[in-house]
C-alpha cells in the first residue's frame, strides 16, 4: 500500500505532499500519510472532502503521530 | 441573473484566497453571478498556520486548520495549494518596491501571487482573477497607485478583478465584456470592515482573522530574527530549515559567531530534536531541561559558555553546578560541569 511519509512538515505542507502523491496514483488506490501535525486531522480530512477522495480512517497513534488512510476517487 | 449582460458561456474565476475575510466574501460574491470559481492558495514557508502553537504540546490540543481549505469547503469550491517556498526567496531578499514596516515585501508579493494565479489560469483555461483586495486596506499594497502596478507587473492586467473596490476601479474585462455585473460588486474602501463583516454575517460565514496577521514578515519580532541570521552569515539567504526555526524557541546571541536556541516546553525540544543532525546541541544530564541548539561557530570557551547557558534554563540552574552534554552533529560528546549562568543576568541584549 502507498505511504506518504509528511512527518515534521507543518500544515499545509502535508495537504500539498498528499495532492502530489495522489496524482500518482490511480482510482482505488489506498494511500496512508504519518504526520505530526496534528492539523493534519482537520485539513486532510477537508481536502480529500473538495476533492473527492475518500477518507478511510484517521486516528492519533500511541506515538502522538496521525495516521490517516484516503482511497484515491478520480 | 440578468439574462441581458451575461453571456452563455459559464466563465471561470480563480481566487486567491487566504482564508481571511476579504477573499472568501470575493468569492462568495463571484459565485453568486454564476461563475465557476476555484480557490489558489500559496505557501511561502512564513504563512501563518498555527505553526508554533503546533509544535509546543500544551496548546497542541488546539488543532491546526488551513483557514483557506476550511474557506473553500464553506464556498464549495475546490482549493489548490501551491508549494512557492522557493521561488517566493526572490520576493523576500531582493523586492524591487522594498519592504513594509518590517521584512514584509507586501507589493511584490502580491504581485508574485497574482502572477502565478496568472499563470495556472492560463494553464487551465480560466478567464480572470479574482482577489479581495480593497483600495485603502493597506498601506503598501492596496494603495490607488499601487494596484493598478499588481496588475501590470503580474500581466495580469485587466483580468484582474477586485470585486470589492471594483466600482472605484476602472472597469475590467470581465466587467466590459457582461462576464459579471458590475453593479453588483462593491465600492469598499479604506480600513473599516464593518461592511465585510456585516456582510459574512448575514450570509452565515466564518472566516479567520489572524491576531498577529498573515504572514511572519510583517512580525517584528520575527523580522529582527531574520535580520539577525543575514546579519550573522554576512549575506542574505535562507533555507526553509532557518525559516521555520525562527518561529520556534528562545533565540539568544551571545557572541556574534553563534546562536542558541533554547526549547521552551517540551513539544519545542521534540521539535529541535529533529535538527540535531545539523547542530551541535547541548543539555543537562542530570536535570530536567531544554535542548539548546548551537547554529554558528564555537570555539572551545564558547561550548563553555552555551553550556552554562544552558543550564541556566534547566531545573537545576540554582544549584552550584550543573553537569551540561555537548553532542556535535557527528556523533561525539562530551560532559562540562559548569556554573549556571544566573538567571537574573542573562544580558538582554543577547534575546534577539
Amino acid at each position: 500500500m502507498p505511504h506518504l511519509d509528511a512527518r515534521h512538515l507543518f500544515c499545509p505542507l502535508p495537504v500539498i505532499r498528499v495532492g502530489e502523491r495522489v496524482r500518482t496514483l490511480a482510482p482505488g488506490d489506498v494511500l496512508t500519510v504519518s504526520c505530526t501535525d496534528r492539523g493534519a486531522l482537520q485539513d486532510i480530512p477537508a481536502w480529500c472532502r473538495l476533492e473527492g477522495h475518500e477518507l478511510l480512517a484517521s486516528r492519533i497513534e500511541p506515538t502522538g503521530e496521525v495516521s490517516i488512510t484516503i482511497r484515491v476517487h478520480r | 441573473m440578468d439574462p441581458g449582460i451575461r453571456s452563455q458561456v459559464q466563465r471561470k474565476a480563480v481566487v486567491l484566497l487566504s482564508g481571511g475575510l476579504d477573499s472568501l466574501l470575493a468569492a462568495r460574491m463571484m459565485l453568486e453571478q454564476g461563475i465557476h470559481v476555484e480557490g489558489i492558495n500559496f505557501y511561502t514557508g512564513f504563512c501563518v498556520e498555527g505553526h508554533t502553537h503546533a509544535v509546543r504540546w500544551d496548546r497542541s490540543r488546539r488543532a491546526v486548520r488551513h483557514s483557506a481549505l476550511h474557506a473553500a469547503e464553506q464556498l464549495g469550491i475546490r482549493l489548490h495549494i501551491i508549494d512557492v517556498i522557493d521561488e517566493y526567496k526572490d520576493v523576500v531578499l531582493n523586492p524591487r518596491h522594498g519592504y513594509g514596516a518590517h521584512l514584509n515585501p507586501c507589493i511584490d508579493c502580491k504581485g508574485f501571487m497574482v502572477g502565478r494565479a496568472r499563470a495556472w489560469m492560463e494553464a487551465h483555461g480560466f478567464d480572470f482573477i479574482v482577489t479581495g483586495e480593497v483600495l485603502g486596506q493597506r498601506p503598501k499594497s492596496q494603495r490607488r497607485d499601487t494596484l493598478p502596478v499588481i496588475a501590470r507587473e503580474s500581466g495580469a492586467f485587466d483580468r484582474l478583478l477586485r470585486p470589492l473596490s471594483a466600482r472605484l476601479l476602472p472597469p475590467t474585462l470581465p466587467e466590459r465584456e457582461g462576464w459579471v455585473d458590475r453593479e453588483r460588486l462593491l465600492n469598499l474602501s479604506g480600513r473599516n470592515r464593518k461592511p465585510q463583516i456585516a456582510m459574512a454575517q448575514a450570509g452565515g460565514l466564518a472566516y479567520a482573522q489572524p491576531a498577529g496577521g498573515c504572514c511572519f514578515l510583517t512580525d517584528a519580532h520575527y523580522a529582527r530574527k531574520l535580520r539577525d541570521l543575514w546579519n550573522s552569515r554576512g549575506e542574505r539567504r535562507y533555507d526553509f530549515d532557518d525559516i521555520m526555526l525562527l518561529k520556534i524557541g528562545r533565540h539568544i546571541r551571545p557572541r556574534p559567531h553563534f546562536k542558541l536556541i533554547v526549547g521552551r516546553e517540551e513539544g519545542e525540544n521534540h521539535f529541535l530534536e529533529g535538527y540535531r543532525h545539523r547542530f551541535i546541541h547541548l543539555f543537562a544530564t542530570d536535570t530536567k531541561g531544554p535542548l539548546v541548539l548551537l547554529q554558528g561557530e564555537a570555539e572551545d570557551e564558547d561550548l563553555t559558555l552555551a553550556a552554562a547557558v544552558t543550564a541556566r534554563f534547566c531545573q537545576g540552574r540554582d544549584a552550584e553546578t550543573v553537569r551540561v552534554s555537548i553532542v556535535r552533529p557527528g556523533g561525539g560528546e562530551e560532559r562540562r560541569t559548569v556554573t549556571p549562568w544566573p538567571v537574573d543576568q542573562l544580558p538582554r541584549e543577547w534575546y534577539l
